[in-house]
């Protein structure tokens, strides 16, 4: 009963979408300043329908709590003695359910935006829930027609054949679910793009409407590709936080887009200039999210993320994403040259450094996207080529040096037109970190290039994120520059984490025998014992591991190399110990036949701060929204106080007329 | 004979188990070198070449039987005094690109080095137009 309640709200969703589709589009046939008849029921239509669709995700969590056996993607996917969380988790962590969430997170964001947004024009409105409801249509149409979530099986089965193990991860619960949202919210905005395209409606008051969507998207989109960065250093357990892989840079691709259209949305709104910039950037964005979701939902790369292997899937996203895309791209080159170019600005402006690290930003997706397609391209042709950690970073070093460089100035120039001259100091102090900090590093070793550079760029970008705050009175700051601050302070504790493991970082192997020691940095490694372990779903052996920094208190790390019977799959479960300047990382191997065993240890210096920067980032994202959205409830509640003192004095005029005076 | 063909069953059982669990027969595939400096080389070097049996890991972060061979050849082929770049030529020559993560120019892999340029150009054209116009209007405005 569960399963059919959620395809027909499946269902209903779908025709809801199609009724949103039109009654939308009808708003467009309405004269100014009318509403045409037609055009009421797209609201309502939104709102319904992301009802639905979030009703249908539920039902199909309920039966993945339930273990539901006599749903085929329950049986195939989920196990009745996995722990309740992994139940429910392993709802995302399979093509169906997975898809089911986008569709679920895109019904209600299309839905809030539906409901709340009055700021609009009806029109644009309009056009904007109409191109949500095209874009869900085809989704619906996808998880309908060849990805059916609630398929019943013949006979039930007897028991689930369980979950991938490496996704039986609180890691799993967290990272899918964020990014998700975040390529979503990209919707919307690419939703909103094309209504104030359609109705030649690009300026700023549109852009304070886009902007919460596009910051929200791109916060979701960093802690998501924090939260899996993170997930893949500790369970894939080889030490690495990221390897350009393609489904890493399936989710890194939609970012740097965001990230461009953030930066340029918040231009639009606040100085009326890069108007088609905006627009194409929001198209990019979506497009990006797009090509992710096809990448990874296709099976065209077999990866760990890469669950389905259906080709009847991936013709049907690519063909998704080909319509949505090629109409964009069309609507855009009709309606482009309608759209005046705005305000116009100097080179050294902070438009024009915003502009730059946009164009910056465009390129370093440009090189991840051919890096990433070009192998898949090749293949097709029968050509295998590998491109990995040595063509990306040198390639996208390129623009990304720069790129920091700029960022550390643009927040201090003046709007529309500035002389560098006035940031004579400034700009000294920047030059005199990086190259400064380049040079101390150099005088303690031979290190590679990039590290280095990136150590030199940290140390700059840390004291230039809080050089806006300079000489302004730190209580008047509004919240929104905090977040720029605190984002750009973010990206300079990113980088530093990262240098710092590429150029710092120490490994020990070592077949060790009960009761040996080995030596790490300042660590002292000893193997205490191996012991067997069982769990839920697993069987482990687990080393008792004994750290004891520079002869100090010993602490006990217990890494574990995992069995799991259902799917039959072993993992490494490293054990991390978490210093303020760094991580020991720890993992347990096989062992020899002499009885010694194989252990692998890591010093990583400051790793951890890559991810304090990711959460820094998010962090300052979060602070812009809460300002802007601060900001606008204020200025809301002031117009509508103006408006009750007016309509009270209205009514104390009628009451009693006040002689004029 | 029951007993016989028990611990037959049980030998059986516990060979591929065995195989499994003892180290492979490699000794660098799970041993640095003990010159910090030829690790380091060699470490890097490890870092840029796939597994060829695993998805998107390099020989370095795999516990694959292959990457461990493969392991075993680098550091053995760099303690011999062997050069990381010959060691990688060695390899692409009996595995193909596909084992490499550094793709070279060739003629399958040209454009991965044609486009960035042409990417590199299409940027300060862009900048050029955009922010280049910009400077000669405040030029005639001023």
């Amino acid at each position: 009963m569960i399963a059919e309640i959620g395809l027909a709200a499946l269902w209903l969703a779908a025709a809801l979408a199609v009724l949103q589709m039109v009654s939308g589009a009808f708003a467009l046939r309405a004269n100014e300043g009318e509403v045409n008849p037609l055009a009421i029921y797209a609201r309502p239509a939104a709102v319904v329908q992301a009802f639905l669709a979030v009703l249908a995700f539920a039902m199909l969590l309920w039966a993945f709590a339930i273990t539901d056996l006599s749903l085929k993607l329950v049986a195939t996917n989920s196990h009745s003695m996995k722990p309740l969380l992994y139940k429910l988790t392993g709802t995302w962590g399979n093509h169906e359910g997975s898809m089911l969430l986008w569709v679920g997170v895109l019904a209600l964001s299309g839905g809030l935006l539906a409901a709340f947004e009055k700021r609009l024009p009806e029109r644009t409105m309009g056009a904007t829930l109409s191109v949500q409801g095209f874009v869900a249509l085809g989704f619906y149409a996808f998880l309908l027609l060849s990805s059916n979530p609630f398929e019943r099986l013949p006979v039930p089965a007897g028991e689930g054949s369980g979950l991938n193990p490496l996704l039986q991860d609180i890691g799993l619960a967290i990272h899918p679910p964020t990014l998700y949202a975040g390529y979503v919210g990209l919707s919307v905005a690419f939703s909103l793009a094309m209504g104030a395209l359609l109705t030649r409606e690009v300026n700023p008051a549109f852009a304070r409407v886009m902007r919460p969507w596009v910051l929200g998207a791109w916060v979701l989109l960093t802690l998501g590709i924090t939260a899996g960065s993170y997930w893949a250093y500790y369970e894939l357990g080889w030490g690495g936080w990221w390897f350009w892989d393609p489904v890493e840079n399936a989710s890194l691709m939609p970012w740097l887009a965001a990230t461009a259209l953030m930066h340029s949305v918040s231009v639009l709104a606040a100085r009326d200039a890069l108007r088609t910039w905006t627009i194409m950037l929001g198209v990019l964005a979506f497009s990006m999210s797009m090509l992710g979701t096809f990448l990874v939902r296709s099976g065209v790369l077999t990866s760990v993320h890469a669950f389905a292997v259906d080709p009847e899937r991936g013709a049907f996203i690519l063909g998704l994403l080909g319509l949505y895309i090629g109409g964009a791209f069309a609507i855009f080159a009709l309606r482009a040259g309608a759209v005046a170019e705005g305000k116009r600005f100097a080179v050294a402006s902070r438009e024009g450094a915003l502009v730059f690290n946009n164009v910056m930003l465009s390129a370093i997706l440009a090189i991840v996207l051919l890096g990433t397609l070009y192998p898949l391209l090749t293949e097709a042709f029968d050509v295998r080529v590998s491109v990995g950690p040595p063509y990306f970073n040198p390639a996208s070093a390129i623009f990304a040096v720069p790129m920091l460089l700029v960022m550390a100035v643009g927040p201090l120039l003046r709007w529309k037109s500035d002389t560098p001259r006035r940031l004579q100091f400034e700009l000294a102090l920047i030059a005199a970190l990086v190259i400064g900090v380049i040079g101390l590093v150099s005088v303690f070793g031979e290190f590679p290039l990039l590290p280095l550079l990136g150590l030199g760029l940290a140390a700059a970008l840390a004291v230039a994120a809080f050089l806006p705050l300079r000489g302004r009175k730190l209580s008047r700051v509004p919240v929104a520059t905090w977040g720029m601050v605190i984002a750009h302070f973010g990206v300079a504790v990113s980088l530093f984490g990262m240098a710092c493991e590429g150029a710092f970082s120490q490994e020990r192997l070592a077949a060790v025998a009960p009761g040996g020691t080995e030596q790490i940095g300042d660590f002292t490694v000893t193997l205490e014992s191996v012991t067997p372990v069982a769990g839920p779903n697993w069987t482990a052996i687990e080393a008792r591991l004994a750290i004891s920094d520079k002869g100090g208190e010993p602490v006990i790390l217990n890494p574990q190399a995992r069995s799991f019977w259902s799917p039959p799959q072993s993992t490494s479960e490293s054990a991390l110990l978490t210093r303020w300047d760094g991580q020991l990382y720890a993992v347990i191997g096989n062992q020899a036949a002499d009885g010694r065993w194989q252990i692998r240890v890591w010093w990583k210096p400051f790793v951890t701060f890559i991810w304090y920067g990711g959460l820094l980032i998010g962090l300052g994202g979060v602070l812009a929204i809460a300002g802007r959205v601060r900001v606008d409830v204020k200025r809301r509640q002031a117009s509508a106080k103006g408006d009750q003192r007016r309509a009270d004095l209205e009514a104390l005029g009628q009451a009693s007329p006040v002689p004029a005076e | 004979m029951i007993r016989a063909v028990a611990s037959l069953l049980l030998a059986m059982l516990a060979l591929p188990a065995l195989a499994q669990d003892s180290m492979p027969p490699a000794p660098y595939a799970y041993n640095q070198l003990d010159d910090p400096r030829l690790e380091a080389e060699a470490s890097a070097l490890m870092q840029t070449l796939r597994c060829l049996k695993c998805q998107s890991q390099s020989i370095a972060d795999s516990d694959a039987p292959m990457a461990g061979d493969m392991r075993h050849q680098v550091r053995s082929r760099i303690l011999a005094g062997e050069s990381p770049d010959a060691i990688r030529r060695w390899l692409v020559a009996r595995y193909g690109d596909y084992v490499s993560y550094e793709p070279e120019v060739s003629s399958t892999t040209w454009p991965l080095f044609a486009i960035p340029v042409l990417v590199i150009l299409i940027v300060a054209g862009v900048l050029l137009r955009r922010l280049g116009k910009r400077r000669n209007d405040a030029g005639e405005a001023a």
